[in-house]
């Protein structure tokens, strides 16, 4: 039946851990409600908004490894934890 | 008190979710699906990692195409938010002008995409065109199937056309809600026509216009059918934007994997600027709200 969707397993696997990380947000707002703060930017974020900079920003760091660098692709995504890491502290 | 906590109203967005799910998200799957595979049709597909993105980033022709279409967005806006400011300012506030006013202003934004590109199509032809024809009367050499800066403006020309008539309507919208008492203060200060514009009409119209700027920046960011029905993306490359060249790529030349590589890029630009506007605007509006 989804023949057409031309299915990969590294591809369903990319979209399972982003469904599993918007459920468990879900789960954690549920959960723990919060407030929103005000980090370097400026600008008031939640849990959400950090994940939602965080997955925006680790796709433009990938992109410009695969574009600038000849290294292997493994280490954008050791760079984008640490950016992960950063947004989630500071942002 | 103890507040009653009920959740049902989420089952009310259900059927939406269910159709973004459709129209949106399953489409969107799909496309990064086929980023990383080659396809000689018949739904046979196979692997080939991250290379489409490599070749896609670097491509010149994507790259020209992008830089096409942030100047073609970057001027457009330049002339239709002031333009448009311009115009609410100066339409009439009540009565039955401002209704004739707001019916008039409203008509071009009726007018479908591909009859718009065929309206400019016919009227800039040098042989029956009233705007070609003219110009080549008074000696302007305008040919916009051949000439460089002819295809530019009329393709420019004819977004402010369509578009102005928004931010125009959106900045009158502004302006409506901005209270007598605030025009009588300024008065009483007497002050200065372009003080009062500084001061309490921009900032008044601000939230609008942001929402003006939004729309118009994805409108013209993903601008296809007009430029494509006028010039065809010619003469030779130059008004081929990021869609046009996406369409050829994917179904001119059926090569599924680059252009899914580049709609994904083109995506992701996207919402990288959505994101900022729509930052900034609600930021905005907190801030006045405070």
């Amino acid at each position: 039946m989804l023949d057409w969707m031309a299915w990969t397993w590294p591809t369903a696997a990319f979209f399972l851990v982003i469904a599993s990380l918007l459920v468990t947000m879900t789960v954690l707002a549920i959960r723990f409600p919060e407030t929103p703060r005000q980090g370097v930017l400026g600008i008031e974020t939640t849990r959400g908004d950090r994940l939602f900079i965080t997955l925006l920003g680790s796709a433009f760091i990938n992109l410009a490894w695969l574009g600038l660098t000849d290294l292997p692709q493994w280490w954008a995504l050791g760079l984008c934890a640490i950016y992960a890491a950063a947004v989630f502290r500071w942002v | 008190m103890n507040k009653t906590v009920n959740q049902k109203a989420w089952f009310l967005v259900l059927p939406v979710l269910v159709l973004v799910a459709f129209s949106a998200i399953i489409p969107l799957m799909t496309v990064v699906n086929y980023s990383v595979q080659d396809s000689f049709g018949n739904n046979e597909f196979f692997w080939a990692g991250l290379e489409w993105f490599e070749e896609m980033l670097e491509s010149e022709r994507m790259w020209a195409a992008l830089w096409r279409q942030l100047a073609f967005s970057a001027i457009i806006l330049a002339i239709e938010i002031p333009l448009g400011i311009f115009v609410a300012l100066n339409m009439p506030k009540s009565g039955f002008w401002a209704s004739f006013c707001l019916v008039l202003m409203s008509l071009p934004l009726l007018i479908p995409w591909n009859v718009v590109g065929t309206i400019w199509q016919i009227f800039g032809r040098v042989d029956i065109g009233l705007l070609g024809y003219t110009l080549d009367a008074i000696g302007i050499d305008y040919n916009y199937t051949q000439n460089f800066y002819a295809a530019w403006a009329t393709v420019i020309v004819m977004d402010v056309w369509h578009w102005t008539s928004l931010v125009a309507l959106l900045a009158y919208a502004g302006l409506q809600s901005i209270p007598d008492a605030y025009y009588q203060a300024a008065k009483i200060d007497q002050a200065s026509r372009w003080a009062v514009f500084r001061y309490i009409e921009l900032p008044k119209m601000a939230g609008v216009l942001m929402i003006a700027i939004l729309l118009r920046f994805m409108d013209s960011f993903m601008i296809y059918t007009e430029p494509f029905v006028v010039t065809g993306g010619g003469p030779g490359n130059s008004t081929t934007f990021l869609s046009i060249d996406l369409v050829k790529m994917a179904l001119g030349q059926f090569d599924l994997g680059p252009a899914a590589a580049f709609s994904i890029m083109y995506f992701l630009v996207i919402l990288l600027i959505s994101w900022v506007f729509y930052t900034v605007m609600t930021n905005m509006d907190k801030r006045d709200g405070a």
